[in-house]
């Protein structure tokens, strides 16, 4: 399944690499055709096909005439095709809190309230442009094989004791986002750093350790899978529990000092050419009625305020201008400086 | 008796300027609290830009030679703390930009440096709030102006503005309600002593002319001095005038009867048939001017007592009985016969029994005035629920064919009886005091031929 993905994602890009039309690049592209179609919701998103297609289809359920293109892309390619390129898209759904909003934040979202946008609580939606659909911890992912014998660790401090006291154990076999490549890995190594200076001296031991940088969930998770690696820091909570079933060897952790909360986020861009189509496409998603829906079929769990009053550990990313701040030019090379100095050790 | 014309009110003009007055205070009230509230928005969102521009020109820093700038969290999730406004800043140093939106405008007024400088402008279609901060930096050997720009758009702010605006025209016209029926209390209140004023006027008597005694305001003190002023004037020239119309009456009478006696006595003297009707013609003048003197008298009387009518409850038909009774002698003269029937209890009226006698001595003489030898006069007084009718018939002449409306103006005479003395006051004086009483006077022929029918109606009591 992951290989076949992966194949096939692979050769999509090579076509989207070909294509002169789109200067992003697309990963995936898919056309959801139905008989005379009355309208085209084209979809432009960070997340997998395979994820999201079940939804499309529960969305073309209710809409049997309506037409849907779904194309994915990297957070930073999306964020060209929108921010750069003007491209045509009726729907933008990203990981990517800071760049949703800087897209909501420089005018390139239209507004959309409905009955469904109302229903949403306040933290999970900005300016009435961009709405919250998903809640997604960051957590840890290990191999249970890799710990034994090992004391399991409920916090950063515990897991960087663990790592400094046993360097064979974990060499080269830690891994984590490439914040430099991955939008969401930026995303959650900065929200680290506001939250403790423990990102710091966790790059320090992983990069002592030799960690592996990856672009993306599904590989580094593939990775603890196969054994290769023993844990993965930062990854999406919601993707590595998709593998658990098939992988018993596999386990997740959510931390106790804090658990990082990223939302999913959906938005109607200034390009969309049917924005009303587009505004029932974030009803679909937003509304109270279909959330435990979404979840069945993604995988992916919804907004929910009683999971985030229930685990005390977790903290949502706020969505706001504060966000605008890990996207300043100088701030961004000053903080991947400082990131690779520690993690990438000579 | 003259109208007074109600122009305008006391109390609705002194309403319509209290009103006013809490309308200008309205607005007013409503103008400053939402310039007030404004001015305090606007300096909430301008303090939290200077917070947030402070903020990113402390974290700014020269490192080798190169600015650094890092933007701490707080200093944009701030912005966003108040309102979901969109954010944009920028660094610039000296004319080049550090870091941020390359392109947001600068305020116009460049500013010394640490202070700030704020501007509202458009930015990316919507406006915003431009707050610059100006700091000296060191880099390398070189001082540079560092300015940090920090915008905020004023979408919220302008929703803010309407709901105040919203507030304060309701706290405005809550003030005007509240203050408008205050003005309505007020301007009763003021209005009392006046309303108590004219009651106790109103209430009294037709006959009192005694002074008003009641406390009263200052203001009305010299309305009221003017009143009794007035009051007394008038009582005392209605006594003159009364006393006068019984001089009168003594002084034209008297003559009279003397110049009649006195030419009766003579004609018993004399024996030329000539000289005899000579005095015939003077006892008939004297007979015409007593009796001309008379009505004037009497007209003057009902003028003045119809204004203060003495009402008491009369019996029609003893009232006409009795004044047959005073006119017998005159129409026994002439052969009249006169005849009273109606009920004899009932057929009351309200009125003053000086007038009414007056009134039917009057239709009475004209009757037996025009009425030939032999013949009869029949007085019926007749009642239904609401009137008393009195109608005197008799066989003569007739009204003519002339404006009956003219035979009640005042030396009217009807034009087939010019070979008859009459002053033309007789119906005048019914017809004043028959309207006095709130009745009327009908002229018509006699129904049963020859004659005329006078009747008066009159409210019954």
């Amino acid at each position: 399944m992951r290989l076949h993905n992966f194949a096939l994602g692979l050769i999509t890009g090579l076509i989207a690499l070909a294509t002169p039309a789109h200067a992003f690049v697309a990963e995936e592209e898919r056309l959801f055709d139905v008989d005379n179609p009355s309208a085209t919701l084209n979809i432009i998103s960070t997340a997998d096909l395979d994820i999201f297609s079940p939804l499309v289809d529960a969305f073309q359920e209710r809409n049997p005439t309506v037409r849907v293109r779904y194309v994915t892309a990297s957070s930073s390619e999306l964020m060209k095709a929108l921010f750069e390129e003007n491209a045509e898209f009726d729907i933008a759904i990203s990981s990517a809190m800071d760049l949703q909003t800087k897209l909501v934040n420089d005018g390139f979202a239209e507004r959309h309230v409905s009955a469904e946008t109302g229903s949403l609580p306040s933290w999970a939606k900005w300016r009435d442009r961009l709405f919250a659909f998903t809640q997604e911890p960051a957590v840890l992912v290990y191999s249970r094989e890799a710990f034994e014998g090992l004391p399991q660790p409920t916090n950063r401090d515990e897991l960087i004791a663990l790592l400094r006291e046993n360097p064979d154990r974990f060499n080269g076999r830690v891994g984590t986002y490439d914040i430099r490549e991955s939008g969401a890995g930026y995303l959650f190594a900065t929200q680290d750093s506001r939250q403790s200076e423990s990102l710091w001296r966790m790059a320090e031991v992983m990069g002592r350790l030799n960690a592996r940088l990856y672009c993306c969930s599904s590989q580094m998770i593939g990775d603890v899978a196969d054994g290769q690696l023993a844990l993965a820091y930062n990854v999406l909570g919601s993707y590595a529990a998709q593998h658990l079933e098939n992988h018993p060897d596999l386990d997740i952790l959510q931390f106790k000092d804090f658990t990082t909360v990223m939302l999913r986020t959906v938005l109607i861009p200034t390009t969309a050419r049917d924005a009303d189509l587009a505004g029932q496409f974030i009803d679909f998603l937003v509304s109270a009625e279909n959330r435990q829906l979404i979840e069945d079929l993604t995988g992916l769990p919804s907004i929910d305020p009683a999971v985030l009053q229930r685990e005390a550990a977790f903290r949502p990313i706020r969505l706001g201008p504060g966000l605008l701040v890990y996207l300043d030019q100088l701030k961004r090379r000053t903080f991947i400086r400082a990131w690779l100095n520690a993690m990438v050790q000579p | 008796m003259t109208t007074v014309h109600a122009r305008g009110s006391l109390r609705r003009r002194l309403l319509l300027q209290l009103l006013l007055v809490a309308a200008i205070l309205s607005v007013a009230l409503y103008f400053t609290v939402r310039a007030l509230a404004q001015q305090a928005a606007e300096t909430t969102q301008d303090n939290i830009l200077i917070a947030s521009a402070t903020a990113i020109s402390e974290a700014a820093r020269a490192e080798r030679g190169q600015i650094l700038v890092d933007v701490p969290y707080s200093a944009l999730s701030m912005l966003g703390s108040i309102a979901e406004e969109r954010v944009f800043y920028r660094v610039t140093a000296d004319d080049l930009t550090v870091t941020g939106y390359d392109d947001l405008p600068m305020p116009p007024a460049a500013s010394e440096v640490g202070a700030a400088v704020f501007a509202t402008s458009i930015y990316k279609s919507d406006e915003v709030r431009v707050a610059a901060l100006p700091r000296r930096l060191t880099v390398g050997d070189e001082t540079v102006i560092l300015t940090v720009l920090v915008a905020q758009t004023r979408l919220g702010l302008a929703a803010v503005s309407l709901q105040i605006s919203i507030a304060a025209a309701a706290a405005g016209v809550g003030f005007f309600l509240l203050s408008g029926a205050l003005s309505w209390f007020a301007t009763n209140n003021a209005m009392r002593p006046l309303n108590r004023l004219a009651q106790s006027v109103e209430r009294r008597g037709p006959q009192d002319l005694s002074p008003v005694e009641t406390s009263a305001p200052t203001e009305l003190v010299p309305l009221l001095q003017s009143l009794n002023t007035f009051m007394a004037r008038l009582s005392a020239s209605l006594a003159r005038t009364e006393d006068f119309i019984a001089e009168a009456a003594h002084h034209v009478r008297t003559p009279l009867a003397t110049v009649r006696t006195q030419s009766e006595i003579a004609m018993r003297s004399v024996r030329k048939p000539e000289n005899k009707q000579i005095l015939r013609e003077v006892i008939r003048a004297a007979d015409e001017s007593s009796r001309s003197a008379g009505q004037l008298l009497d007209h003057a009387m009902v003028a003045l007592r119809s204004d203060n009518l003495e009402k008491e409850k009369l019996n029609m038909k003893d009232l006409a009985q009795d004044v047959i009774r005073s006119i017998s002698p005159t129409a026994d003269l002439k052969d009249i016969r006169i005849t009273c029937s109606g009920s004899d209890t009932t057929s009351s009226v309200e009125g003053d029994p000086i007038l009414l006698q007056n009134a039917l001595r009057n239709l009475l003489d004209n009757a037996v005035k025009y009425s030939p030898e032999d013949s009869r006069i029949r007085v019926e007084i007749s009642e239904d629920t609401s009137t008393v009718q009195v109608d005197v018939l008799d066989e003569g002449r007739g009204l003519g064919n002339g404006d009956r409306q003219r035979l009640t103006q005042r030396f009217g005479r009807g034009d087939n009886v010019k070979d008859i003395i009459g002053s033309g006051l007789g119906l005048t004086i019914v017809d004043e005091v028959v309207r006095a009483h709130g009745g009327t006077l009908a002229l018509t022929d006699n129904p049963e031929g020859r004659g005329t029918c006078a009747s008066i109606t009159l409210p019954s009591a």
